[in-house]
């Protein structure tokens, strides 16, 4: 695509179009917060369209029979059941309308699974309590070994420990991390179930095994944040006042560092989506994360784009979220805005 | 934007002076110098894996199933009495093959999309935009796991997954810096002069995007083998007897409650690579040889 000839008052428009979509929340005009919210809520909505569509363009590209999924490989079905299947599910329509049926029906909540033969919305209700325990106590284990991994560090002579176990815990697969946690602690020590369905001490694993690589990134990111704002003038000023070490971690470093902390973070709680997929299948628990493989797998369409929306929902609002706690936490944000 | 990518970005915020502007910060430390003999040893693996181990990946051995660790199988033996220490040394070559080649994949196809988007008129350069931000808004796995169910399981299935959710990160970078770069005197004084617009583009503005899109990709090599490592472990990889570290991975699973060793000699063989790869990408970003 060849430029054009550069003037001024083009190029100044092209370094105006710069901005990505978290950038603009912070550095957009002030604004009233109610046309805000409205301007994100439209964002969201806009890429919870686009992703589905995508998605709808992309699974429609697949060359095969989407009878085929629902009666699978197997089935020996003559061809006017077949014809009267595809009829039943508007599978004989042309695409542009079974686009907008899809999407109408995702909206309404009456999208039905290819597999499953049951409302999408029915499989996501039903499956998602597992997973939000799984993420949850994950959660609460990633923050609780970060602030571990935070204290000890402070102690010079831990310090190239905790790193090298950092530096570990991100460079490992999620999915190995969980394979080796099962061998020690649930067949050699038999600390923990290894069957899924025995409760809450079955949770304990995989849990483990999420928040293992989310915590050597953010004890790692908020180990440097608070190296950073340690070295700050401000630092040494209450410093020389007198303050104490505690103290001027808890009322000063914490603040600073936690900014860049929470914007990461929100970008971990999404992908902990991801790593649910692995984490559900090496320890052979139910929840979205299996549901997600089964239906890549089984090439159910009306699954996959619920999930994708699902997906891209999730990531929206967990997002809202870190903006609005970075803004409380951090004043220069706040001011910005 | 990855893990490792996460990690660096906060890394290069710190405060602590310039590094590597002097030539103190091109020093190699002694975790520089083993990562990168690691990585030596590993390329001989990749290339001539017989090197290292005589035995046959493939050769079952009903009567040596599921041995320990000893001094015959260094890694021990899985269900089918193969060898894992040579199941691991031969696998190098496919994981290794797909974080490479899909990481190559990702940087061509992200420089292109990105350096078109950055000259494209407005309304196109909005439109690549907005949709890389919508493929950015999801977790590079799942991304992976979408493009498989289209390309279908299997070898060029998993480097195409695995490069097609890196692209978007690559597409923004290059899209950025050619904006920056296009603005830039030599630029200008290009189209000034009447060196018609695609010349100054590959001559020009290419080679100032390649930069940190290099630095990028050299951690972007070990994102990519997890991910492939992960997809493999679900069954989306290569076919199960060959070997490949997620795949020795997966069978290792089911082994898991008698036999530990077959699952985690290959997952210690994929951190090391991974740290590995990590720390001479850090060292070469920080000593400004490629950035």
């Amino acid at each position: 695509m060849p430029p054009s000839s550069p003037d001024g008052g083009r190029a100044a428009k092209r370094v105006d179009t710069r901005r990505s979509a978290s950038q603009t929340s912070l550095s957009a005009p002030p604004t009233s917060l109610v046309a805000r919210a409205l301007g994100r809520l439209g964002g969201m909505l806009l890429v919870m369209w686009g992703a589905t569509t995508a998605g709808f363009i992309a699974l429609r590209a697949i060359p095969g029979d989407p009878v085929d999924v629902m009666l699978g490989v197997t089935a020996s079905v003559g061809e006017s059941v077949r014809q009267q299947i595809r009829v039943e599910w508007g599978l004989d329509e042309p695409p542009v309308v079974q686009y907008f049926t899809v999407l109408g029906r995702l909206v309404t909540g009456e999208l039905d699974s290819y597999q499953l033969r049951q409302p999408v919305m029915t499989v996501i209700a039903d499956q998602a309590m597992p997973t939000l325990q799984l993420t949850g106590l994950a959660l609460v284990f990633a923050l609780g070994l970060a602030t571990v991994g935070i204290l000890l560090a402070r102690l010079p002579a831990l310090r190239p420990m905790v790193s090298t176990f950092e530096l570990a815990l991100v460079s490992s697969p999620t999915f190995w991390i969980g394979l080796v946690l099962l061998a020690v602690f649930g067949y050699q020590l038999r600390w923990f179930p290894t069957a899924a369905s025995a409760g809450l001490p079955a949770l304990v694993l995989p849990a483990l095994t999420l928040a293992l690589p989310l915590t050597g990134i953010v004890s790692q990111v908020f180990r440097q944040g608070i190296g950073h704002a340690e070295s700050q003038p401000f630092a040494l000023t209450a410093r020389a006042r007198g303050i104490s070490d505690v103290r001027l971690l808890s009322r000063h470093s914490l603040r600073h560092a936690a900014g860049e902390t929470l914007t990461l973070s929100g970008y971990l709680v999404g992908s902990l989506l991801g790593g649910a997929v692995l984490v559900e299948t090496v320890f052979a628990r139910q929840g979205l994360g299996a549901v997600t493989v089964r239906a890549i797998l089984g090439r159910d369409l009306p699954m996959v784009l619920a999930l994708i929306a699902l997906a891209a929902a999730v990531f929206a609002v967990i997002n809202l979220l870190v903006d609005l706690l970075v803004a409380r936490i951090d004043p220069r944000v706040r001011m910005a805005g | 934007m990855t893990l490792l990518q996460w990690r660096t970005r906060g890394e290069s915020q710190r405060g602590r002076g310039r590094p590597g502007r002097g030539p103190r910060g091109w020093l190699p430390t002694p975790g520089v110098i083993a990562a990168s003999l690691f990585l030596v040893v590993l390329m001989a693996a990749v290339l001539v894996p017989s090197l290292f181990s005589p035995l046959d990946p493939l050769r079952a051995d009903a009567s040596a199933s599921l041995d320990a660790p000893s001094a015959e199988h260094w890694f021990g033996t899985d269900r089918a009495g193969r060898d894992v220490y040579a199941r691991v040394v031969h696998g190098a070559r496919a994981s290794l093959g797909v974080g490479l080649g899909a990481t190559a994949l990702a940087l061509v196809a992200g420089l292109i999309i990105g350096v078109v988007a950055g000259l494209a008129p407005k309304m196109i350069d909005a439109a690549v935009s907005r949709s890389i931000e919508v493929l950015m808004a999801f977790p590079e796995f799942l991304l992976a796991l979408v493009v498989i169910a289209v390309v279908g399981p299997g070898e060029t299935g998993l480097l195409v997954a695995v490069a097609s959710a890196a692209m978007p990160a690559y597409a923004r970078v290059a899209r950025n810096q050619t904006l920056v770069v296009r603005n830039a005197g030599y630029v200008r004084a290009a189209t000034v002069l009447g060196v018609p617009p695609w010349r100054s583009a590959l001559r020009h503005i290419v080679p100032g995007t390649l930069g940190p899109l290099l630095v990028m990709a050299i951690l972007g090599v070990g994102t990519a083998i997890v991910s492939a490592a992960g997809l493999s472990f679900l069954g989306l990889g290569p076919a199960p007897p060959s070997p490949e570290w997620g795949v020795i991975l997966s069978e290792g699973r089911n082994t898991l409650s008698t036999a530990w060793w077959v699952a985690v000699f290959p997952g210690l063989a994929i951190m090391a690579a991974v740290v590995s790869i990590g720390t001479v990408g850090r060292h070469l970003k920080t000593g400004g040889a490629v950035a």
